[in-house]
């Protein structure tokens, strides 16, 4: 038996993407770019998802690169963006390391000073802190529409209004990543100029996103070759994954309202579950607005890192912070930035629902976190100490 | 498991043995490195191998003990002027310190590393011994481990030699089979070294080389580097000695480190002042050997108890280099170190690591 309750890490492909990809795995091939009839059916396989990628996310088809996932879309925002503006980046300390780093680097190569914004201890970007940064100098602004770890919706049209008014010469990109499955990207990152979003987040294949742009934006490209992306981004495009990730986001949309149901229900049941059997756990940001299927937890005086090796044993994936790249737990900067100190920010728990989880699994995580913190040492209410 | 051939081939070992294993790494050093335990390369051979044995794989990120337990005491020996041994302080407090701890929370009975070392139990005793390949032998950075670590330690390549252990590794076709050993300390970089590490932490102060007799012998760069025992690099030839001229004292205060001949560096005792017992408290009398490096010859001596159980002196049979401070002092049955030696003459009794110069006594040439 597992329990998969790592759906913010990536989620499983869902029928519609696997039932689109398929012709495009076995049959059908070709070169988008090519102007032969086999290469026509696969720019027309790509024309077709870019349309309805470009509805979901509120922009026109044109105004849509296709990247190698979120991380790219994000590095192509920041860096090209700082490549052919000069001035302060800003972003929030919460951004993940894919804008955070991508903004260090803009810093080296350009020497465009990064400003990072506080966030409180609710997760949520401060906006006194963010209006103190912006200025009429700032090229670029870069705030996520969710945090990928503690799961706080961030006010995106009221960070819009104060770049808007602040920095009006500053692009306003949101890392969506985490937000298709749950949120309207389009009525709420309606402020944003530049939107990243990553189809293993939603039910799509991994390896494949876009940066969608609301509004025209001058970006100098990370990746150079053939014209392919109306030269912004070159490279021989992956059919099967574009049109899978289409498939993916159009029927998250579809099923957004029920999916957001039944993740609340679930979510709330576990999060309940787990603060009344386990005293020394807390919830991240509590009373904020966060994403139906994050329940992200910190234990006084447990170890996530054993924690997680436990939970494993028991069959639940979950998650903590982020992992270093010799894939040792490292202690969450959006934690510390929302004042953890390391020690306890190493006892975090991030448990993420998604369109597969079910109450078993719910279940199974109700019995297997108490047993797990109780042999690590943490109290946990008697009833609930029973090893599974 | 370090992503080294003997971690490698000890993992594969419990397997065979019908252990349930899995296996871990330790993210110690989070600074760069190019060698040792620490580096990515590492960690992925070891989850490589993990993969092979269809075993799982963890890492855990131990990163701020080591900095305190061992690389800040590292830095502040050197800053006294000792020669600190930072595998020795590793292996008490992380490997056999924090993981030891760690796995019975996970529910694992014992940990086994591949450790060049034996362990055995005789009635209810446990006893570490040197492992069969001898010219490999790591009990020496072991002699930490008490009976209550010994319970929960396996050690499954001492039985084999370095050879038998790449055998094993080439039969199962692991990729670390032909990995080179790991030689230096995993946080020091070859390029940097040991000086530029120090010195990026502590000011590294120049200071006298004189002679036993006081005279002045010239300068000599980063007194907080200096070795009792060493010969090389104090720029002595520059001034005509007659013999061989070698650091037997390092007096920071003072700025000074003093030369002698290799007589002058010379001792016949040891003072002992806080042992480490891997089995029961010697009785005063035994004959042991002594070894006094990671890779020394053991020395024949006799243990003359002291007021306390883990106090005493070793009187050696013959005159050995005296130990620098910093570096342990590992106790033996007699006839440890014989090739081929019998089960009674192999077995480590403790050890320590010698704190200060005044624990050496008899600076001349006593029998």
């Amino acid at each position: 038996m597992l329990a998969y309750l790592d759906h913010a890490s990536t989620t499983p492909l869902c029928p519609e993407a696997r039932i689109a990809m398929e012709p495009w795995l076995s049959g059908s091939f070709g070169n988008p770019s090519g102007s032969h009839a086999v290469a026509r059916a696969a720019r027309q396989a790509i024309d077709e998802a870019r349309d309805k990628v470009a509805a979901v996310l509120g922009t026109t088809p044109g105004d849509l690169v296709f990247t190698s996932g979120g991380t790219e879309a994000a590095n192509l925002a920041v860096l090209g963006r700082a490549a052919v503006a000069a001035g302060p980046i800003v972003v929030s300390a919460i951004e993940h390391h894919a804008v955070l780093h991508a903004a260090q680097r803009a810093e080296r190569l350009f020497g465009s000073p990064v400003r990072v914004v506080e966030v409180g201890n609710d997760g949520v970007v401060d906006l006194k802190a963010l209006g103190a940064a912006l200025d009429r100098t700032v090229s670029i602004v870069s705030v996520q529409l969710v945090n990928n770890e503690v799961g706080t919706v961030q006010p995106l049209s009221e960070v819009a209004r104060l770049v808007r008014r602040r920095a009006p010469g500053a692009v306003l990109h949101t890392d969506a990543v985490q937000a298709p499955p749950w949120l309207d990207v389009a009525r709420l990152a309606e402020g944003a100029d530049i939107v990243s979003i990553s189809a293993h987040k939603f039910g799509g294949p991994q390896g494949v996103g876009a940066l969608a742009f609301r509004r025209p934006v001058a970006l100098e490209p990370l990746i150079y070759g053939g014209p392919q992306e109306r030269e912004r981004r070159a490279g021989t495009h992956n059919v099967a994954g574009i049109v899978g990730m289409a498939a993916a986001l159009e029927a998250a949309d579809d099923q957004r309202v029920e999916a957001c149901d039944r993740a609340r229900r679930l979510r709330d049941r576990l999060r309940a579950g787990l603060l009344a059997s386990i005293p020394a756990a807390h919830e991240t940001a509590p009373g904020q607005e966060k994403l139906p299927g994050h329940c992200h937890l910190v234990i006084d005086g447990v170890e996530s890192e054993s924690l997680l090796v436990l939970l494993d044993g028991y069959g639940v994936a979950a998650s903590a912070g982020s992992a270093c790249a010799s894939g040792a737990m490292e202690p969450s900067h959006v934690l510390v930035a929302m004042g953890y100190r390391a020690d306890v920010a190493l006892g975090a728990l991030r448990l993420t629902l998604g369109h597969s989880t079910s109450e078993a699994d719910v279940e199974l995580a109700l019995r297997a976190v108490p047993a797990a913190v109780a042999r690590l040492g943490g109290s946990v209410m008697p009833a609930m100490a029973v090893t599974g | 498991m370090s992503g080294g051939v003997d971690s490698s081939v000890a993992a594969a070992l419990m397997l065979r043995e019908g252990h349930e294993v899995v296996g871990a790494t330790m993210k110690l050093w989070g600074g760069p490195s190019d060698s040792g335990c620490c580096s990515v390369a590492d960690v992925e051979d070891a989850r490589r191998v993990c993969q092979q044995l269809g075993i799982a794989h963890h890492v855990f990120n131990f990163t701020s003990d080591f900095e305190r337990d061992v690389v800040a005491p590292y830095v502040e020996a050197h800053a006294q002027a000792r020669t600190p041994n930072p595998c020795i302080a590793c292996n008490t407090h992380l490997k056999f310190g924090r993981f030891l701890q760690r796995a019975p929370l996970l529910g694992f009975d014992a940990i086994a590393t591949g450790h060049h070392a034996r362990v055995t139990k005789s009635a209810t005793t446990w006893q570490l011994r040197r492992g069969r390949d001898v010219a490999k032998d790591q009990s020496y950075v072991l002699y930490m481990l008490g009976q209550a670590e010994l319970a929960r330690v396996l050690l499954p390549i001492g039985e084999l030699t370095k050879e038998q252990v790449r055998r094993v590794a080439s039969d199962l076709d692991l990729r670390t089979a032909g990995k080179p050993d790991s030689q230096d300390v995993c946080f020091i970089s070859k390029n940097g070294g040991r000086a530029s590490f120090v010195g990026e932490r502590i000011p590294l102060r120049d200071g006298r080389l004189v002679s036993t007799d006081g005279d002045d012998l010239g300068a000599v760069d980063a007194l907080e580097l200096v070795t009792v025992g060493q010969r090389r690099g104090l720029g002595l030839h520059a001034v005509s000695l007659p013999e061989r001229r070698y650091v037997v004292g390092v007096d920071l205060p003072n700025r000074t480190a003093t030369v002698g001949t290799l007589e002058d560096l010379l001792v016949g005792t040891l003072l002992i002042d806080e042992m480490s017992w891997s089995c029961s408290p010697l009785v005063p009398g035994a004959a042991v050997e002594v070894q006094l490096s990671a890779h020394g010859r053991p020395l024949r001596g006799q243990w003359l108890g002291g007021p306390h159980p883990g106090t005493g002196t070793v009187v050696l049979e013959e005159p050995a280099r005296r130990v620098a401070p910093g570096q342990a002092v590992v106790i033996y049955a007699p006839g440890s170190g014989d090739e081929g030696g019998d089960d009674e003459r192999e077995v480590l009794l403790g050890g320590e690591v010698v704190l200060g110069g005044e624990v050496v006594l008899g600076g001349g040439t006593a029998a």
